[in-house]
């Protein structure tokens, strides 16, 4: 075996053992009554409109643009492909949108996020279409908002960027699952709403927080790499 | 501190935080968190009856995975070109 076929190999088994636990996050197709998945359908629809607009101005502005769009699509398609094992015994994954939020705000976001949550429902039975609204609504809308926020809040207290990169980064992944954990409880009140949400925040936001440490450190690599190589584009998008 | 030294510490940090939970948690099931969540919700309400399925579902545990790795693929490839096209460099 040459040294080529060795890497190939261990490409391919390092691939197979990040993909061997099947079934992580997102609430599950059929999983919510259906009043509530026409609610977070409806909530959804706004932002997707204004992140198509979003999306075309940015292209717009600079033809460049539409491959840092493509980078951060792609980002958030790797992170939420990769399950990873956490402290809580039960494995989730990241969802990669913070990027995204940070070079173009969180609407155009949406879309991306979006397209990954359609890929994972078609193909994978992982989420739903029926939970898409959901879906959308907590990894591509609030997700997104909270990182962007985070990002232009820390900035202008004068904190380096790559620390305002990792917070944004982590604490939207983070927020993401709480808020996947209130869309449950809200559906699912049972024997009361606050005994639900602890239940579901259990499950989904103990197991998210190494994620949403990992999730920030993968965001800070990609960032540093975009600040040194992509200075100008960045600037104009005020994401420096 | 040079970028690829910086960024080769947090690809270590996100390994190392991906093996502690196998060391700390030994024994544990490593199950998906939405399958839990799909238990707690036959806990609490247990008349509750999924009224849509999935349109598809891979036909094994395999294809699944092959689907995932496919995703994965398919996103790095394309994080790496962009990345190869930011950094190569300027033809003079």
């Amino acid at each position: 075996m040459n040294k080529r076929e060795k890497i190939f190999l261990l490409t391919c088994l390092l691939a197979g053992v990040m993909c061997m636990n099947a079934g992580a996050m997102h609430i599950m197709e059929g999983f919510l009554p259906k009043t509530w998945s026409a609610v977070w359908f409806v909530v959804c629809i706004p932002f997707v409109v204004i992140g198509f607009r979003r999306i075309s101005q940015a292209v717009k502005q600079d033809s460049k643009n539409l491959t840092l769009l493509a980078l951060c699509g792609a980002f958030a398609f790797v992170l939420s492909a990769m399950k990873l094992p956490s402290v809580s015994g039960s494995c989730s994954h990241p969802t990669g949108v913070g990027l995204g939020a940070i070079l173009f705000g969180p609407c155009a976001t949406t879309i991306l996020g979006l397209i990954v949550l359609l890929f994972q429902a078609i193909l994978l039975a992982h989420g739903g279409l029926s939970t898409l609204g959901a879906n959308v609504f907590s990894m591509a809308i609030v997700g997104p908002l909270v990182s962007f926020g985070v990002f232009k809040l820390l900035k202008k207290l004068g904190v380096p960027s790559a620390v305002c990169v990792f917070a944004a980064a982590a604490l939207g992944d983070l927020l993401t699952y709480v808020c996947t954990s209130f869309e449950l409880a809200a559906a699912f009140p049972g024997e009361g709403f606050a005994f639900s949400l602890a239940k579901f925040m259990g499950i989904f936001a103990i197991t998210q927080i190494p994620l949403a440490i990992s999730e920030g450190l993968l965001t800070v690599l990609v960032y540093n790499v975009l600040a040194k190589y992509s200075r100008k584009e960045l600037d104009a998008l005020g994401a420096l | 501190m040079k970028l690829w030294q910086k960024n080769i510490i947090l690809a270590v940090l996100v390994v190392i935080l991906a093996v502690v939970p196998l060391v700390v948690c030994k024994g544990a099931e490593f199950g998906g968190a939405d399958g839990e969540a799909e238990e707690a919700i036959g806990e609490i309400a247990p008349d509750y009856e999924p009224w849509f399925a999935s349109i598809y579902e891979p036909a094994s545990g395999e294809i699944e995975s092959l689907l995932f790795a496919l995703q994965a693929a398919v996103g790095s490839g394309v994080v790496c070109f962009v990345l190869g096209r930011l950094t190569a460099k300027k033809e003079q």
